[in-house]
């Protein structure tokens, strides 16, 4: 079979995503449709994502790839990979190296900077969805800059479980107009939106692309009397001792005993090297397992 | 169609849309800031800079239109070969090109509407020059304010206060390319 | 001492190699010919044709053997396979007048002008293992092949249009419009019946006869009859404007299903009949049945009926989930790791359950 273009997609094809991208920067939260089209990996897969990576790469980038803030992830390793081979472009693991990093449920712990794209594989961009499933529905409810079902639903979260029962995908209002679903991360996350890189959500299976340019206020939803809150398990690391980062829970005994670990592991490596040491950690390079 | 116009194309097309693509959302998500775009070799009255940026976004899905002296045989030829792209009057415009004084008024092109405000046209403006200096501008993709050194003031104000509809615009000249999308503020420079 | 854990790229090439043995089987047992697979597993290779929007009986064949017989996931390579394929036209529409049948029924009438041919169909088998089959080493000159008869010989009209004559089904007009590509353009809501056709030709065949099954069974009912179904060879046809004229670039096999729908009349309309209409490539004779069942229902709105509340009828819930290539992606993605939000998940139902335990607490204390 013959060669693939650079990044996979014939250029009419990128052409068509970066007039979308370029429409979403200019109206920041709102969702661009796009003529997603057929990857050679699953829809509900990152396809979204990688469409819209493959329309930004250049041949100088340097790629990083996370799932879940873990390179290692097997899809992260099979999305880094495609791009390897199509683009044959280099790649990193190190979040300060990248210059476009694709993400999955995370955004890294290190601060991105001004030389940075972060793109967000996105599974349903319409943060309206689950309350109302019709898409001509929820058009309208953004045209009009009706929110209300929103609130109404935060609300009876609150006079149910006396907090707002939303732990990640936690919806934000961008600039003061659109209402915004930031991907599945945790809302811990969501106060680093607003960040000198370039934010773009690729959502292939719906066919929707939007973006947060740099500096772009976004806020996430609340009341005056219940203010969001970026919430996080309790604890510090046990391999780099960190206690402001994102925690994973790892069950550790058939007891159920569990610990916490960063879920950026590039974060947590680049503690350890600078000697941060856990209550379960060795010093860096003791454990080269 | 005369010959010249098959030539001046991008030699190596993805890798040159690509960096020339980079360069493009780079200012437009980061308003008022210069960059540079090249590749293409446009016929005279096409800028580097606008003819690339035309090459990179514009295919047969895309309508552009030609404003005043741009709307020669020559710029047409050149175009519809290396672009496919259909030419056509402003109010049908995906994109627009042509000096600013040609492009006139704002109100004939599509602004998107209330449920698809990107379906609004993108105006390209070719400049003699351009500069970090003149209107102020604050908003999305800029930190606290930048400079830029728009062709008119009022224009651009009328369009911000259309958010989320409204047109986006490209500056260019020479090779240099600078945007200013719907969602940025200017306002006139206090002097110092 | 904890490490966490690494090696995905590892798993992943070991799986990978363990994909391409059990691919292959038994490596004593011959290996499949994508010839065996074209000419043996030929209902297979149309479906995935079908489905996969791409005519190529080869590469289909070829899909089926990479994905171990598991047809979507054959849909699936074919579907990722042609988005890379150039655009180089359009073709004129396929004339379904002048197929050449090799089957082509209708059961509103006993007898039609150009006749029935039942064709190769399973109809009429009685349903029983032929162990036959199970003989291996059955040479062709065993199994008798029957004479096929010179079927480009006749047009055969349309059923339809015998009907068309009194007035009695609506007339469906031709057009020259384009219609809409939802393979370059994202889908938009409402569709017209042009955009709707194209999603169902393309829909899964599991998802579409739960469709139209639902609505013969009461959900927006309306009345089949098979006007006709005729399976056959098209010529396609393409303008070549370098040439300044057009000409037949090929022959595809497609399966056309027209039914005769009742309908009742409404305001505006006198009762006559309507239609429903099922085209798809390759022999697909259950998914175009279905499909104009479904095109029926879907039709509601312009042709002045109720909307019942029937899955069938509901133009964006049907659009929106017959892809099985989007659906089978989002639906298997639950399989990629999903801790983090598992994690944010965990930390809020702990709270939530910290904060009714004391207050179950008190209200507990309270009452003692």
């Amino acid at each position: 079979m013959s060669d693939y273009n650079f990044a996979y997609l014939d250029e009419q094809t990128k052409r068509m995503i970066r007039r979308a991208i370029l429409k979403g920067l200019a109206i920041p939260g709102y969702q661009v449709p796009f003529a997603s089209r057929e990857m050679p990996m699953p829809y509900g897969w990152g396809t979204g994502g990688v469409q819209v990576t493959a329309a930004c790469l250049t041949p100088d980038d340097t790629l990083k790839v996370i799932d879940q803030g873990a390179d290692d992830t097997t899809n992260a390793v099979s999305i880094r990979r495609f791009f390897e081979k199509t683009a044959a472009i280099n790649v990193t693991q190190a979040t300060s190296d990248a210059t476009v990093i694709q993400t999955r449920h995370r955004i890294p712990e290190e601060p991105l900077n001004e030389d940075q794209i972060l793109v967000y594989q996105v599974p349903i961009p319409e943060p309206l969805r689950f309350l109302e499933p019709r898409e001509t529905e929820t058009r309208k409810m953004h045209a009009l800059e009706e929110y209300g079902l929103m609130h109404v639903k935060l609300f009876e979260d609150i006079s149910q479980h006396g907090q707002i029962a939303t732990a990640y995908a936690y919806p934000v209002k961008v600039e003061g107009r659109y209402v915004m679903d930031p991907s599945p991360i945790p809302r811990f996350d969501n106060p680093k939106m607003e960040m000198a890189a370039i934010q773009l959500f690729g959502a292939g299976r719906e066919q929707r692309i939007y973006a947060i340019p740099p500096y772009t206020q976004v806020v996430s939803l609340d009341f005056d009397d219940y203010p969001f809150e970026a919430s996080k398990a309790e604890g510090a690391c046990a391999l780099c001792a960190a206690d402001h980062t994102y925690l994973d829970e790892v069950i550790v005994d058939d007891d159920g005993g569990r610990m916490f670990v960063c879920s950026d592991t590039d974060y947590c490596e680049s503690r350890r090297q600078a000697g941060h040491i856990g209550e379960q950690g060795t010093p860096y390079g003791k454990d080269a397992a | 169609m005369e010959l010249s116009a098959l030539s001046g194309g991008f030699d190596n097309a993805a890798h040159q849309s690509a960096t020339a693509f980079r360069a493009i959302m780079n200012v437009m998500a980061r308003p008022g800031v210069i960059e540079t775009v090249t590749g293409a070799v446009p016929p005279k009255g096409l800028s580097v800079a606008a003819s690339s940026l035309l090459l990179t976004l514009c295919d047969p899905e895309t309508k552009l239109h030609l404003a005043g002296d741009l709307d020669t045989k020559t710029i047409r030829d050149w175009l519809t070969f290396h672009t496919g792209a259909p030419i056509v009057p402003a109010a049908q415009a995906d994109f627009a090109i042509g000096a600013w004084d040609d492009l006139m008024p704002l109100t004939q092109y599509a602004i998107g509407t209330d449920q698809y405000p990107d379906r609004s046209a993108t105006l390209i403006v070719e400049m003699p020059e351009l500069a970090q200096s003149g209107t102020t501008l604050t908003g999305p993709g800029i930190k606290d304010s930048v400079q830029l050194s728009l062709p008119a003031l009022e224009p651009f104000q009328l369009n911000a206060a259309l958010f989320p509809l409204g047109c986006d615009f490209f500056f260019t000249a020479g090779d240099q390319i600078a945007a200013l999308p719907r969602t940025t503020k200017p306002e006139s420079t206090p002097c110092m | 001492m904890y490490v966490a854990v690494k090696g995905g790229e590892k798993a992943i090439d070991a799986a990978h190699d363990w994909l391409a043995d059990v691919r292959r089987g038994d490596p004593a047992v011959a290996e499949l010919s994508l010839a065996q697979i074209r000419e043996q597993m030929s209902l297979a290779v149309d479906r995935v044709m079908s489905e996969g929007s791409l005519f190529d009986l080869d590469l289909a064949a070829l899909a089926i053997k990479q994905s171990r017989g598991d047809l979507i996931e054959a849909i699936f390579l074919i579907r990722a396979y042609r988005t890379t394929l150039p655009r180089f036209g359009a073709s004129h529409p396929v004339e379904t007048d002048s197929m050449q049948c090799q089957r082509r029924i209708s059961a509103t009438f006993k007898d039609v002008p150009g006749g029935q041919i039942l064709g190769p169909t399973f109809d009429y088998t009685h349903r029983l293992l032929d162990f036959k089959l199970a003989a291996e080493g059955l040479t062709p000159a065993d199994t008798p092949t029957q004479d096929t008869p010179d079927l480009a010989a006749e047009r055969k009209p349309h059923v339809m249009d015998f009907l068309n004559k009194d007035g009695l089904i609506e007339t469906a007009e031709a057009t020259n419009d384009t219609p809409p590509d939802l393979t370059r353009e994202p889908l938009e809501l409402p569709a017209n019946r042009a955009l709707r056709l194209q999603n169902l030709t393309r829909a899964d065949e599991g998802f579409l006869l739960g469709l139209a099954y639902s609505t013969q069974r009461g959900y927006a009912r309306n009345h089949a009859f098979v006007g006709e179904l005729r399976i056959g060879k098209v010529a396609i046809e393409m303008d070549i404007p370098e040439l300044g004229f057009s000409i037949e670039i090929g022959e595809m096999t497609v399966t056309e299903c027209e039914t005769v729908n009742q309908f009742k009349g409404s305001k505006s309309e006198p009762p006559q009949f309507t239609r429903g209409y099922g085209l798809v490539f390759g022999q697909c004779e259950r998914k175009a049945i279905s499909m104009a069942l479904v095109d029926r229902a879907l039709r509601w709105k312009e042709l002045g009926e109720d909307f019942a509340g029937a899955p069938a009828q509901d133009e964006e819930f049907v659009l929106s989930h017959s892809d099985n290539i989007q659906a089978t992606g989002f639906l298997e993605h639950i399989k990629l790791p999903h801790y983090v939000d598992f994690q944010s998940e965990l930390e809020l139902i702990r709270s939530i359950r910290t904060a009714a335990t004391a207050a179950l607490a008190e209200t507990k204390i309270a009452a003692e």
